[in-house]
């Protein structure tokens, strides 16, 4: 049985869209209601499918910091330079290679004789490192909860078998403190939140209690194919319209209440949390992990002596705004003109999870945040 | 990046890790992120590990769901 096809009926979703359009009102007349979806997948489909034409008037989406690479300041680039430049080897995920860091590129390293390799896991860098004993391997280790529990695995199998050279610079980010910190913006506003399917299979449900109940906003967990997104911005609807506020879990076939244990066990042993900058959102407290002093040895920033600092971003860039949800790609003077997927400014258009790619690729350019 | 896509394990090997087939290509996927793999799981597969077992009630359960959208019924979604 193929579980893909059927999440994809084309006469389902039709139906379900125009229940959508036919079947809800605006739920507040005095001003829009703004559904935030947090998860770079999210960003994707949504521009894929065209399911912003199916809601209401009066509901906007907007993304919010789902992508890992875009949150993440230039600084990090410069460091992975660097050690490459120091005769080191790199290991990173694909996407990581032209985001732009200070001054420049991974890829820009690569091509004048940097050792950049592009993993689909970090199983494969740890795998060079123990074919090459002679090369110290690091592993760009940068993403949510989803990656971490990967990464944190090859990390946690690299110290059973006394591995000497390998070690993961870190970026870790954790997705409940980001939602926190844009609930306490003033300059956000958020009604609900279409929270990410992966992140919340290693997190559990449970995980988005704090953001309902009083007070709170409507949590719906949805997967990814375009019917489980529809569904769930109609759940969202639907709680908006009876003034509720619950988590919704929508993505039960993967999604438990508890999420993985054993990821989550795993994590607890290995890391433990930091603040970390997010960029656009600032320092977040406790919203990154880092490597327990006994992991000291894998952890790339206290192996090679290097320190991850902010880093410089070009001076129009709006990325920063893009990821909080307060400017849509098309409102960043650079969107379209000096910065496009070919030659990217920002991490947002450079990320195959983010916004501006999202819009560059399937909205057009032109659709902006008035 | 969760591009994870469910495949289904069609063999485990003695180190933890596993074979699992989309669409008729294999992949090495390791298995110690997940309680007890078994050949025929589907598992959702990122960054070359599973995360966790496809619910495959759950997934049947959404897969009818979506069947009556297409021939018309009107459904709830919500469920406790």
């Amino acid at each position: 049985m193929k579980y893909i096809d059927g999440f994809r009926q084309a006469d389902a979703a039709r139906a379900l869209g125009q229940r959508i359009a036919a079947g809800f009102t605006a739920p507040r007349r005095d001003r829009e209601v703004a559904i935030m979806e947090v998860c770079g997948s999210h960003t994707m489909a949504i521009a894929r499918y065209g399911i912003r034409d199916v809601l209401p008037a009066g509901v906007r989406l907007i993304s919010g910091p789902g992508c890992p690479v875009c949150v993440t300041p230039p600084g990090y680039i410069d460091a992975a330079v660097e050690l490459a430049d120091r005769g080191l080897t790199i290991v990173t995920f694909g996407d990581m290679l032209h985001v732009p860091g200070s001054q420049t590129t991974l890829a820009e390293c690569r091509s004048r004789g940097g050792r950049v390799e592009v993993g689909y896991s970090p199983s494969v860098a740890l795998d060079l490192a123990r074919r090459h004993a002679d090369r110290e391997v690091v592993f760009l280790g940068i993403g949510f909860e989803t990656t971490l529990a990967p990464v944190i695995a090859v990390v946690d199998r690299a110290a059973r078998e006394h591995i000497g050279n390998f070690s993961v610079l870190t970026a870790f980010k954790l997705v409940p403190p980001a939602l926190a910190a844009l609930r306490a913006d003033p300059e956000v506003r958020v009604d609900a939140f279409l929270c990410p399917a992966h992140v919340s299979a290693i997190i559990g449900a449970d995980a988005y209690r704090p953001f309902a109940g009083p007070g709170g906003v409507p949590c719906v967990i949805a997967g990814f194919e375009p019917l489980d997104i529809l569904l769930g911005l109609e759940g969202i609807l639907r709680q908006l319209a009876d003034g509720r506020a619950d988590v919704d879990n929508q993505y039960r076939r993967v999604v438990t209440a508890q999420g993985n244990r054993r990821a989550q066990e795993l994590i607890a042993r290995l890391l433990e949390p930091v603040d970390a900058p997010w960029r656009g959102l600032g320092l977040i407290p406790q919203s990154g992990m880092a490597l327990r002093q006994r992991y000291a040895a894998y952890d790339a920033a206290r192996r090679h002596g290097i320190v991850v600092t902010e880093g410089r971003s070009h001076r129009e860039c709006r990325c920063g705004d893009v990821i909080k949800g307060k400017q849509f790609p098309a409102d960043c003077p650079l969107f379209g003109k000096a910065c496009t997927p070919d030659s990217a400014i920002g991490p947002c258009m450079v990320s195959s999870e983010g916004v501006c790619a999202a819009h560059y690729k399937y909205a057009g350019i032109g659709e902006a945040s008035s | 990046m969760c591009l994870a896509m469910p495949m289904q394990l069609i063999r485990l090997t003695d180190d933890g890790s596993g074979i699992a087939d989309l669409d008729g290509i294999h992949y090495t996927v390791d298995l110690s992120l997940i309680e007890d793999p078994a050949v025929g799981d589907y598992i959702i597969v990122h960054a070359g590990f599973g995360i966790e077992k496809l619910n495959r009630e759950e997934a049947d359960e959404r897969l009818q769901l979506f069947a009556r959208l297409a021939a018309g019924d009107v459904v709830g979604t919500s469920k406790r």
